[in-house]
Protein backbone atom coordinates (compact mmCIF):
# COMPACT_ATOMS: atom_id res chain seq x y z
CA UNK A 1 0.00 0.00 0.00
CA UNK A 2 2.30 2.42 0.81
CA UNK A 3 4.28 2.27 -2.78
CA UNK A 4 0.79 3.46 -3.79
CA UNK A 5 0.59 6.15 -1.24
CA UNK A 6 4.12 7.35 -1.27
CA UNK A 7 4.35 7.89 -5.07
CA UNK A 8 0.23 9.00 -5.75
CA UNK A 9 1.07 11.47 -7.92
CA UNK A 10 3.37 9.42 -10.39
CA UNK A 11 0.48 7.04 -10.67
CA UNK A 12 -2.25 9.74 -11.16
CA UNK A 13 -0.01 11.24 -14.11
CA UNK A 14 1.18 8.53 -15.86
CA UNK A 15 -2.63 6.98 -15.26
CA UNK A 16 -3.84 10.60 -16.91
CA UNK A 17 -0.99 10.06 -19.40
CA UNK A 18 -2.65 7.01 -20.77
CA UNK A 19 -6.14 7.80 -21.09
CA UNK A 20 -4.28 10.72 -22.83
CA UNK A 21 -2.52 8.39 -25.31
CA UNK A 22 -5.74 5.93 -25.48
CA UNK A 23 -8.28 8.98 -25.89
CA UNK A 24 -6.04 10.67 -29.09
CA UNK A 25 -5.38 6.63 -30.52
CA UNK A 26 -9.14 6.07 -30.35
CA UNK A 27 -10.27 9.10 -32.00
CA UNK A 28 -7.75 8.96 -35.08
CA UNK A 29 -7.87 5.19 -35.39
CA UNK A 30 -11.95 5.54 -35.43
CA UNK A 31 -11.76 8.20 -38.21
CA UNK A 32 -8.64 6.07 -40.29
CA UNK A 33 -10.63 2.57 -39.38
CA UNK A 34 -13.57 4.40 -41.39
CA UNK A 35 -12.06 5.81 -44.05
CA UNK A 36 -10.44 2.22 -44.54
CA UNK A 37 -13.93 0.58 -44.27
CA UNK A 38 -15.14 3.01 -46.70
CA UNK A 39 -12.51 1.77 -49.13
CA UNK A 40 -13.14 -1.61 -48.22
CA UNK A 41 -17.18 -2.01 -49.31
CA UNK A 42 -16.88 0.71 -52.37
CA UNK A 43 -17.89 0.13 -55.69
CA UNK A 44 -14.20 0.38 -57.41
CA UNK A 45 -12.07 -2.72 -56.89
CA UNK A 46 -8.80 -0.59 -56.69
CA UNK A 47 -10.18 0.73 -53.41
CA UNK A 48 -10.98 -2.53 -52.18
CA UNK A 49 -7.66 -3.67 -52.96
CA UNK A 50 -5.66 -0.67 -51.19
CA UNK A 51 -7.88 -1.07 -47.95
CA UNK A 52 -7.85 -5.37 -48.18
CA UNK A 53 -3.51 -4.76 -48.70
CA UNK A 54 -3.16 -2.35 -45.79
CA UNK A 55 -5.78 -4.37 -43.47
CA UNK A 56 -3.60 -7.30 -44.25
CA UNK A 57 -0.49 -5.85 -43.43
CA UNK A 58 -1.26 -4.21 -40.20
CA UNK A 59 -3.07 -6.90 -38.64
CA UNK A 60 -0.29 -9.54 -39.19
CA UNK A 61 2.00 -7.27 -37.73
CA UNK A 62 2.75 -7.48 -33.93
CA UNK A 63 2.48 -3.83 -32.79
CA UNK A 64 5.47 -3.95 -31.14
CA UNK A 65 7.07 -3.83 -34.74
CA UNK A 66 5.50 -1.07 -35.75
CA UNK A 67 6.50 0.77 -32.72
CA UNK A 68 10.01 -0.50 -33.33
CA UNK A 69 9.50 1.16 -36.77
CA UNK A 70 8.58 4.80 -35.96
CA UNK A 71 10.70 4.77 -33.17
CA UNK A 72 14.20 3.53 -34.58
CA UNK A 73 13.44 3.15 -38.11
CA UNK A 74 11.48 6.29 -39.38
CA UNK A 75 13.74 8.76 -38.51
CA UNK A 76 17.08 7.56 -40.79
CA UNK A 77 14.13 8.02 -43.00
CA UNK A 78 14.41 11.94 -42.11
CA UNK A 79 11.48 13.07 -43.61
CA UNK A 80 9.66 15.25 -40.39
CA UNK A 81 10.95 14.64 -37.12
CA UNK A 82 8.66 13.36 -34.41
CA UNK A 83 9.13 12.90 -30.75
CA UNK A 84 8.58 9.02 -29.22
CA UNK A 85 4.85 10.30 -27.85
CA UNK A 86 3.99 11.30 -31.67
CA UNK A 87 5.23 7.78 -32.62
CA UNK A 88 3.59 5.70 -30.45
CA UNK A 89 -0.03 7.80 -30.99
CA UNK A 90 0.81 7.05 -35.02
CA UNK A 91 1.62 3.55 -34.23
CA UNK A 92 -1.60 2.83 -31.91
CA UNK A 93 -3.85 4.56 -34.63
CA UNK A 94 -2.78 2.71 -37.65
CA UNK A 95 -2.64 -0.71 -35.77
CA UNK A 96 -5.67 -0.04 -34.59
CA UNK A 97 -7.36 1.26 -37.62
CA UNK A 98 -6.89 -2.00 -38.90
CA UNK A 99 -9.34 -3.60 -36.62
CA UNK A 100 -11.38 -1.14 -36.79
CA UNK A 101 -11.78 -1.50 -40.50
CA UNK A 102 -12.62 -5.05 -39.73
CA UNK A 103 -15.47 -4.74 -37.34
CA UNK A 104 -16.83 -1.49 -39.16
CA UNK A 105 -17.01 -3.87 -42.67
CA UNK A 106 -18.18 -6.81 -41.04
CA UNK A 107 -21.42 -4.64 -39.16
CA UNK A 108 -22.00 -3.00 -42.55
CA UNK A 109 -21.71 -6.49 -44.00
CA UNK A 110 -24.60 -8.25 -41.58
CA UNK A 111 -26.94 -5.97 -42.89
CA UNK A 112 -29.21 -7.92 -45.59
CA UNK A 113 -28.98 -6.65 -48.81
CA UNK A 114 -32.78 -6.80 -48.72
CA UNK A 115 -32.76 -3.69 -47.24
CA UNK A 116 -31.22 -1.66 -49.42
CA UNK A 117 -33.14 -2.95 -52.13
CA UNK A 118 -36.27 -2.12 -50.64
CA UNK A 119 -35.37 1.17 -49.37
CA UNK A 120 -33.85 1.62 -53.15
CA UNK A 121 -37.26 0.51 -54.62
CA UNK A 122 -39.06 2.74 -51.72
CA UNK A 123 -36.89 5.73 -53.55
CA UNK A 124 -34.84 7.08 -50.66
CA UNK A 125 -31.44 8.72 -51.85
CA UNK A 126 -28.25 7.15 -50.84
CA UNK A 127 -27.59 9.37 -47.48
CA UNK A 128 -31.46 8.29 -46.53
CA UNK A 129 -30.40 4.54 -47.11
CA UNK A 130 -27.51 4.82 -45.59
CA UNK A 131 -28.47 7.14 -42.42
CA UNK A 132 -31.91 5.41 -42.04
CA UNK A 133 -31.83 2.20 -42.66
CA UNK A 134 -28.81 0.48 -43.10
CA UNK A 135 -26.49 2.10 -40.33
CA UNK A 136 -28.68 1.70 -37.44
CA UNK A 137 -29.08 -1.60 -38.34
CA UNK A 138 -25.34 -1.90 -38.54
CA UNK A 139 -24.56 -0.23 -35.40
CA UNK A 140 -25.98 -2.55 -33.38
CA UNK A 141 -23.63 -4.99 -34.56
CA UNK A 142 -20.65 -2.91 -34.82
CA UNK A 143 -20.70 -1.37 -31.03
CA UNK A 144 -19.76 -4.86 -28.82
CA UNK A 145 -16.80 -5.94 -31.29
CA UNK A 146 -15.90 -2.19 -31.54
CA UNK A 147 -15.52 -1.68 -27.60
CA UNK A 148 -13.44 -4.68 -27.77
CA UNK A 149 -11.07 -3.57 -29.62
CA UNK A 150 -11.05 -0.49 -27.59
CA UNK A 151 -10.22 -2.31 -24.92
CA UNK A 152 -7.08 -3.77 -26.89
CA UNK A 153 -6.60 -0.62 -27.64
CA UNK A 154 -6.36 0.77 -23.83
CA UNK A 155 -4.03 -2.27 -22.87
CA UNK A 156 -1.82 -1.83 -26.00
CA UNK A 157 -0.73 1.40 -25.04
CA UNK A 158 1.54 0.01 -22.24
CA UNK A 159 3.75 -1.19 -25.42
CA UNK A 160 4.88 2.46 -25.58
CA UNK A 161 6.87 1.35 -22.43
CA UNK A 162 9.65 0.30 -24.18
CA UNK A 163 10.13 3.43 -26.37
CA UNK A 164 10.52 6.08 -23.86
CA UNK A 165 6.94 7.06 -23.32
CA UNK A 166 5.48 8.08 -20.12
CA UNK A 167 2.49 6.30 -19.34
CA UNK A 168 1.36 3.60 -16.80
CA UNK A 169 3.51 0.89 -17.91
CA UNK A 170 6.80 2.90 -18.01
CA UNK A 171 5.65 2.92 -13.53
CA UNK A 172 8.17 0.54 -13.25
CA UNK A 173 11.01 2.34 -14.29
CA UNK A 174 10.38 5.23 -12.07
CA UNK A 175 9.57 2.57 -9.20
CA UNK A 176 13.39 0.81 -9.48
CA UNK A 177 15.21 3.99 -9.99
CA UNK A 178 13.62 4.91 -6.53
CA UNK A 179 14.58 2.15 -4.95
CA UNK A 180 10.79 0.80 -4.19
CA UNK A 181 9.03 -2.28 -4.22
CA UNK A 182 8.89 -3.06 -8.26
CA UNK A 183 6.21 -6.01 -7.02
CA UNK A 184 4.05 -4.06 -5.25
CA UNK A 185 4.34 -1.33 -7.88
CA UNK A 186 3.16 -3.56 -10.84
CA UNK A 187 0.53 -4.83 -8.83
CA UNK A 188 -0.85 -1.55 -8.26
CA UNK A 189 -0.55 -0.70 -12.14
CA UNK A 190 -2.73 -4.10 -12.78
CA UNK A 191 -5.10 -3.37 -10.67
CA UNK A 192 -5.81 0.45 -12.14
CA UNK A 193 -6.28 -1.28 -15.18
CA UNK A 194 -8.76 -3.84 -13.96
CA UNK A 195 -10.73 -1.10 -12.68
CA UNK A 196 -9.99 0.66 -15.82
CA UNK A 197 -11.39 -1.78 -17.97
CA UNK A 198 -14.45 -3.53 -16.22
CA UNK A 199 -16.56 -0.75 -16.16
CA UNK A 200 -16.11 -0.64 -20.58
CA UNK A 201 -16.43 -4.62 -20.62
CA UNK A 202 -20.04 -4.40 -18.71
CA UNK A 203 -21.02 -1.82 -20.92
CA UNK A 204 -19.99 -3.92 -24.12
CA UNK A 205 -22.19 -7.02 -22.21
CA UNK A 206 -24.81 -4.62 -21.62
CA UNK A 207 -25.18 -3.43 -25.64
CA UNK A 208 -24.78 -7.07 -26.70
CA UNK A 209 -27.84 -8.28 -24.37
CA UNK A 210 -30.25 -5.53 -25.23
CA UNK A 211 -29.47 -5.63 -28.99
CA UNK A 212 -29.15 -9.31 -29.60
CA UNK A 213 -32.75 -9.49 -28.05
CA UNK A 214 -34.08 -6.28 -30.51
CA UNK A 215 -32.90 -8.38 -33.58
CA UNK B 1 -17.90 -8.10 -52.07
CA UNK B 2 -20.24 -6.13 -50.37
CA UNK B 3 -23.55 -4.95 -52.81
CA UNK B 4 -25.14 -4.17 -49.50
CA UNK B 5 -25.19 -0.46 -50.44
CA UNK B 6 -24.64 -0.28 -54.45
CA UNK B 7 -26.80 -0.78 -57.60
CA UNK B 8 -25.90 -2.69 -60.03
CA UNK B 9 -23.20 0.52 -62.14
CA UNK B 10 -25.10 2.03 -64.76
CA UNK B 11 -22.82 3.59 -68.02
CA UNK B 12 -22.33 6.67 -66.00
CA UNK B 13 -21.42 5.34 -63.24
CA UNK B 14 -18.76 2.84 -65.02
CA UNK B 15 -17.36 5.90 -66.14
CA UNK B 16 -17.25 7.05 -63.09
CA UNK B 17 -15.95 4.44 -61.18
CA UNK B 18 -12.75 4.02 -63.85
CA UNK B 19 -11.75 8.14 -63.33
CA UNK B 20 -11.66 6.75 -59.45
CA UNK B 21 -9.96 3.97 -59.75
CA UNK B 22 -7.25 5.93 -62.11
CA UNK B 23 -7.10 8.09 -59.21
CA UNK B 24 -6.70 5.59 -56.59
CA UNK B 25 -3.69 3.65 -58.23
CA UNK B 26 -2.01 7.30 -58.94
CA UNK B 27 -2.16 8.18 -55.07
CA UNK B 28 -1.10 4.88 -53.94
CA UNK B 29 1.19 4.86 -56.51
CA UNK B 30 2.39 8.17 -55.46
CA UNK B 31 2.82 7.06 -51.96
CA UNK B 32 4.64 4.31 -52.75
CA UNK B 33 7.47 5.81 -54.85
CA UNK B 34 7.73 8.62 -52.70
CA UNK B 35 8.72 6.34 -49.64
CA UNK B 36 11.07 4.32 -51.93
CA UNK B 37 12.48 7.73 -53.10
CA UNK B 38 13.35 8.71 -49.44
CA UNK B 39 14.98 4.89 -48.98
CA UNK B 40 16.78 6.28 -52.24
CA UNK B 41 17.59 9.38 -50.89
CA UNK B 42 18.93 8.39 -47.32
CA UNK B 43 20.27 5.41 -48.91
CA UNK B 44 18.70 2.34 -46.98
CA UNK B 45 19.96 -0.13 -49.80
CA UNK B 46 23.40 0.72 -49.76
CA UNK B 47 25.54 -2.61 -50.40
CA UNK B 48 27.17 -1.60 -46.56
CA UNK B 49 23.52 -2.18 -45.11
CA UNK B 50 22.71 -5.05 -47.10
CA UNK B 51 25.83 -6.83 -45.97
CA UNK B 52 24.66 -8.83 -43.30
CA UNK B 53 22.84 -10.72 -44.94
CA UNK B 54 26.37 -12.66 -46.28
CA UNK B 55 27.76 -13.18 -42.82
CA UNK B 56 26.79 -17.17 -41.74
CA UNK B 57 27.07 -16.17 -38.09
CA UNK B 58 23.65 -13.61 -38.64
CA UNK B 59 22.13 -16.19 -40.95
CA UNK B 60 22.54 -18.23 -38.11
CA UNK B 61 21.37 -16.26 -35.31
CA UNK B 62 18.31 -14.80 -37.63
CA UNK B 63 17.48 -18.06 -37.19
CA UNK B 64 17.92 -18.87 -33.92
CA UNK B 65 15.76 -16.03 -33.18
CA UNK B 66 13.11 -17.53 -35.66
CA UNK B 67 13.25 -20.40 -32.99
CA UNK B 68 12.85 -18.54 -29.70
CA UNK B 69 9.95 -16.49 -31.64
CA UNK B 70 8.30 -20.27 -32.87
CA UNK B 71 9.34 -22.22 -29.20
CA UNK B 72 7.65 -19.59 -26.94
CA UNK B 73 4.57 -19.54 -29.54
CA UNK B 74 4.19 -23.34 -29.33
CA UNK B 75 4.79 -23.72 -25.27
CA UNK B 76 2.34 -20.38 -25.05
CA UNK B 77 -0.35 -21.91 -27.52
CA UNK B 78 -0.01 -25.30 -25.74
CA UNK B 79 -0.41 -24.26 -22.22
CA UNK B 80 -2.77 -21.35 -23.02
CA UNK B 81 -5.53 -24.16 -24.82
CA UNK B 82 -5.05 -26.17 -21.82
CA UNK B 83 -5.47 -23.64 -18.96
CA UNK B 84 -8.56 -22.18 -21.52
CA UNK B 85 -10.11 -25.45 -21.28
CA UNK B 86 -9.23 -25.83 -17.86
CA UNK B 87 -11.02 -22.66 -16.77
CA UNK B 88 -13.71 -23.20 -19.39
CA UNK B 89 -15.15 -26.06 -17.79
CA UNK B 90 -14.59 -24.64 -14.31
CA UNK B 91 -16.74 -21.49 -15.33
CA UNK B 92 -19.76 -23.99 -17.22
CA UNK B 93 -19.75 -26.32 -14.03
CA UNK B 94 -23.14 -26.71 -11.80
CA UNK B 95 -21.44 -25.75 -8.57
CA UNK B 96 -21.43 -21.71 -7.64
CA UNK B 97 -18.11 -22.46 -5.39
CA UNK B 98 -16.50 -23.53 -8.40
CA UNK B 99 -17.60 -21.15 -11.24
CA UNK B 100 -17.22 -17.74 -9.18
CA UNK B 101 -13.79 -17.92 -8.66
CA UNK B 102 -12.90 -19.40 -12.26
CA UNK B 103 -15.20 -16.16 -13.47
CA UNK B 104 -12.81 -14.08 -11.77
CA UNK B 105 -9.53 -14.78 -12.38
CA UNK B 106 -10.76 -14.93 -16.34
CA UNK B 107 -12.28 -11.72 -16.24
CA UNK B 108 -9.23 -10.19 -14.49
CA UNK B 109 -6.30 -12.09 -16.45
CA UNK B 110 -7.93 -10.52 -19.79
CA UNK B 111 -8.12 -6.97 -18.43
CA UNK B 112 -4.62 -7.44 -17.44
CA UNK B 113 -2.32 -6.01 -20.11
CA UNK B 114 0.47 -8.44 -21.34
CA UNK B 115 2.99 -6.26 -21.04
CA UNK B 116 2.19 -5.27 -17.29
CA UNK B 117 2.00 -9.48 -16.96
CA UNK B 118 5.75 -9.48 -18.31
CA UNK B 119 6.79 -7.43 -16.33
CA UNK B 120 5.47 -8.27 -13.03
CA UNK B 121 7.12 -11.51 -14.03
CA UNK B 122 10.40 -10.55 -14.63
CA UNK B 123 11.07 -7.42 -13.20
CA UNK B 124 8.46 -7.87 -10.26
CA UNK B 125 8.61 -11.30 -8.74
CA UNK B 126 12.53 -11.09 -8.58
CA UNK B 127 12.04 -8.90 -5.69
CA UNK B 128 9.73 -11.42 -3.91
CA UNK B 129 13.37 -13.70 -4.53
CA UNK B 130 11.70 -15.53 -7.28
CA UNK B 131 13.83 -15.47 -10.34
CA UNK B 132 12.41 -16.24 -13.57
CA UNK B 133 14.01 -16.25 -16.90
CA UNK B 134 13.20 -13.93 -19.88
CA UNK B 135 11.77 -16.85 -21.74
CA UNK B 136 9.52 -18.36 -19.06
CA UNK B 137 8.09 -14.79 -17.85
CA UNK B 138 7.26 -14.71 -21.35
CA UNK B 139 5.30 -18.03 -22.04
CA UNK B 140 3.59 -17.64 -18.50
CA UNK B 141 1.99 -14.37 -19.27
CA UNK B 142 1.00 -16.01 -22.67
CA UNK B 143 -0.86 -18.35 -20.99
CA UNK B 144 -2.67 -16.55 -18.56
CA UNK B 145 -3.67 -14.03 -20.78
CA UNK B 146 -4.77 -16.04 -24.00
CA UNK B 147 -5.61 -18.91 -21.93
CA UNK B 148 -8.55 -16.42 -20.47
CA UNK B 149 -9.51 -15.34 -23.70
CA UNK B 150 -9.97 -18.96 -25.27
CA UNK B 151 -11.92 -19.71 -21.76
CA UNK B 152 -14.22 -17.43 -22.88
CA UNK B 153 -14.14 -18.47 -26.76
CA UNK B 154 -14.92 -22.40 -25.24
CA UNK B 155 -17.38 -21.26 -23.01
CA UNK B 156 -19.28 -19.09 -25.69
CA UNK B 157 -18.87 -22.18 -28.06
CA UNK B 158 -20.29 -24.62 -25.71
CA UNK B 159 -23.15 -21.96 -24.93
CA UNK B 160 -24.08 -20.77 -28.60
CA UNK B 161 -25.11 -25.33 -28.87
CA UNK B 162 -28.91 -25.61 -29.29
CA UNK B 163 -29.99 -26.67 -25.77
CA UNK B 164 -31.83 -30.06 -27.09
CA UNK B 165 -28.16 -31.28 -27.35
CA UNK B 166 -27.47 -31.78 -23.70
CA UNK B 167 -31.15 -32.50 -22.88
CA UNK B 168 -31.50 -35.00 -25.23
CA UNK B 169 -27.91 -36.79 -24.06
CA UNK B 170 -29.26 -36.04 -20.64
CA UNK B 171 -32.19 -37.93 -21.15
CA UNK B 172 -30.63 -40.53 -22.62
CA UNK B 173 -28.97 -41.10 -19.52
CA UNK B 174 -25.77 -39.92 -20.08
CA UNK B 175 -23.62 -38.53 -17.03
CA UNK B 176 -22.28 -34.57 -17.09
CA UNK B 177 -18.77 -35.87 -18.32
CA UNK B 178 -20.22 -38.17 -20.91
CA UNK B 179 -22.46 -35.23 -22.37
CA UNK B 180 -19.74 -33.08 -22.46
CA UNK B 181 -17.10 -35.07 -23.86
CA UNK B 182 -19.52 -37.03 -26.49
CA UNK B 183 -22.08 -34.90 -27.15
CA UNK B 184 -21.01 -31.06 -26.71
CA UNK B 185 -17.28 -30.57 -26.90
CA UNK B 186 -17.01 -32.27 -30.82
CA UNK B 187 -19.62 -29.89 -32.24
CA UNK B 188 -18.71 -26.89 -30.47
CA UNK B 189 -15.16 -27.59 -31.35
CA UNK B 190 -16.01 -27.70 -35.37
CA UNK B 191 -17.64 -24.75 -34.85
CA UNK B 192 -14.97 -22.96 -32.79
CA UNK B 193 -11.98 -23.57 -34.40
CA UNK B 194 -11.33 -20.50 -36.84
CA UNK B 195 -11.75 -18.27 -33.42
CA UNK B 196 -9.36 -20.25 -31.47
CA UNK B 197 -6.93 -20.24 -34.51
CA UNK B 198 -6.94 -16.75 -34.97
CA UNK B 199 -6.42 -16.23 -31.61
CA UNK B 200 -3.25 -18.09 -31.68
CA UNK B 201 -2.42 -15.76 -34.67
CA UNK B 202 -2.92 -12.75 -31.77
CA UNK B 203 -0.48 -15.23 -29.33
CA UNK B 204 2.18 -15.66 -32.27
CA UNK B 205 1.94 -12.19 -32.77
CA UNK B 206 2.63 -11.22 -28.92
CA UNK B 207 5.44 -13.28 -28.64
CA UNK B 208 7.09 -9.93 -30.01
CA UNK B 209 6.08 -8.10 -26.80
CA UNK B 210 8.96 -10.62 -25.32
CA UNK B 211 11.48 -7.50 -26.65
CA UNK B 212 9.94 -5.37 -23.63
CA UNK B 213 11.88 -7.82 -21.37
CA UNK B 214 15.01 -8.67 -23.56
CA UNK B 215 13.85 -12.19 -24.55
CA UNK B 216 16.13 -12.62 -27.69
CA UNK B 217 13.09 -13.59 -30.03
CA UNK B 218 12.69 -12.42 -33.75
CA UNK B 219 12.41 -8.48 -33.05
CA UNK B 220 15.27 -8.11 -30.82
CA UNK B 221 17.47 -9.80 -33.49
CA UNK B 222 16.15 -7.16 -35.87
CA UNK B 223 16.72 -4.32 -33.46
CA UNK B 224 20.23 -5.75 -32.71
CA UNK B 225 21.33 -6.34 -36.56
CA UNK B 226 19.39 -2.89 -37.21
CA UNK B 227 21.16 -1.23 -34.88
CA UNK B 228 24.90 -1.94 -35.43
CA UNK B 229 26.47 1.21 -36.59
CA UNK B 230 29.52 0.40 -36.43
CA UNK B 231 29.90 -2.51 -38.94
CA UNK B 232 26.92 -2.06 -41.32
CA UNK B 233 25.81 1.81 -41.00
CA UNK B 234 22.35 1.19 -39.28
CA UNK B 235 20.67 -1.24 -41.32
CA UNK B 236 17.22 -0.66 -39.84
CA UNK B 237 14.80 -0.74 -42.98
CA UNK B 238 15.95 -3.42 -45.04
CA UNK B 239 16.29 -5.64 -41.56
CA UNK B 240 12.65 -4.25 -39.77
CA UNK B 241 11.56 -4.84 -43.68
CA UNK B 242 12.58 -8.47 -43.33
CA UNK B 243 11.50 -8.99 -39.90
CA UNK B 244 7.99 -7.70 -40.87
CA UNK B 245 7.95 -10.15 -43.53
CA UNK B 246 8.75 -13.12 -41.77
CA UNK B 247 6.17 -12.08 -39.21
CA UNK B 248 3.21 -11.75 -41.74
CA UNK B 249 4.68 -15.01 -43.61
CA UNK B 250 3.69 -16.60 -40.44
CA UNK B 251 0.28 -15.28 -39.50
CA UNK B 252 -1.00 -15.60 -42.83
CA UNK B 253 0.13 -19.34 -42.54
CA UNK B 254 -1.80 -19.52 -39.55
CA UNK B 255 -4.85 -17.87 -41.07
CA UNK B 256 -5.34 -19.61 -43.91
CA UNK B 257 -5.30 -22.69 -41.79
CA UNK B 258 -8.02 -21.10 -40.07
CA UNK B 259 -9.88 -20.10 -43.60
CA UNK B 260 -9.17 -23.81 -45.25
CA UNK B 261 -10.52 -25.39 -41.63
CA UNK B 262 -13.17 -23.24 -41.64
CA UNK B 263 -13.99 -23.92 -45.73
CA UNK B 264 -14.05 -27.60 -45.20
CA UNK B 265 -16.07 -27.37 -41.55
CA UNK B 266 -18.75 -25.51 -44.36
CA UNK B 267 -18.32 -28.72 -46.57
CA UNK B 268 -19.87 -31.46 -45.23
CA UNK B 269 -21.99 -31.22 -42.22
CA UNK B 270 -24.27 -34.95 -42.44
CA UNK B 271 -23.42 -36.10 -45.80
CA UNK B 272 -22.12 -39.85 -45.06
CA UNK B 273 -20.35 -41.42 -48.40
CA UNK B 274 -22.50 -44.51 -49.06
CA UNK B 275 -21.88 -46.55 -52.48
CA UNK B 276 -25.46 -46.71 -52.54
CA UNK B 277 -26.19 -43.90 -55.15
CA UNK B 278 -29.81 -43.75 -54.06
CA UNK B 279 -29.63 -43.48 -50.19
CA UNK B 280 -26.56 -40.64 -51.34
CA UNK B 281 -29.41 -38.67 -53.31
CA UNK B 282 -31.86 -38.82 -50.41
CA UNK B 283 -28.80 -37.92 -47.74
CA UNK B 284 -27.58 -34.89 -49.45
CA UNK B 285 -31.04 -33.28 -50.09
CA UNK B 286 -31.34 -33.57 -46.35
CA UNK B 287 -28.48 -31.94 -46.06
CA UNK B 288 -28.97 -29.33 -48.54
CA UNK B 289 -32.16 -28.80 -46.54
CA UNK B 290 -30.47 -28.44 -43.56
CA UNK B 291 -27.92 -25.86 -44.77
CA UNK B 292 -30.31 -23.62 -46.23
CA UNK B 293 -32.37 -23.98 -43.23
CA UNK B 294 -30.16 -22.45 -41.10
CA UNK B 295 -29.95 -25.46 -39.11
CA UNK B 296 -25.84 -25.28 -38.94
CA UNK B 297 -24.21 -22.63 -36.25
Amino acid sequence: MSVLTNHLDLFLYTFGQTLQLFAISAVLSLVLGTILAALRVSPVPVFRGIGATYVTVLRNTPLTLVFVFFVFAYPLLEIVKIEPYTAAVVSLSLYTAAFVCEVVRSGINTVPVGQAEASRALGLTFTQMLGNVVLPQALRSVVPPMTSTMIALLKNTTVASGFAVVQAGSIRDSLSEAGENVLFGLLWVAIGFVILVMPLTYVQQVFEKRWSVAR
Amino acid sequence: MSMVLFDVPGPKARVRHKIMAVVGIAVALAAVVYVVMRFIATDQFSARRLDWINYKQIQLSLVEAIGNTLSAFALGAVLALVFGAIFAAARLSDHGWVRAPAAVIVEIFRAIPLVIMMFFFYYGLPVAGVKLSAFTAVVISLMLYNGSVLAEIFRAGINALPRGQSEAAYALGMRKTQVMMLVLLPQALRAMLPTIISQLVVLLKDTALGFLITYEELLRWGTRIGNDAVNFGRPMIPVMIVVALIYIGLCLLLTWLANYLEKRNRRNKKVIHTDDDAAAQVQLGAASTAVGGGLTV
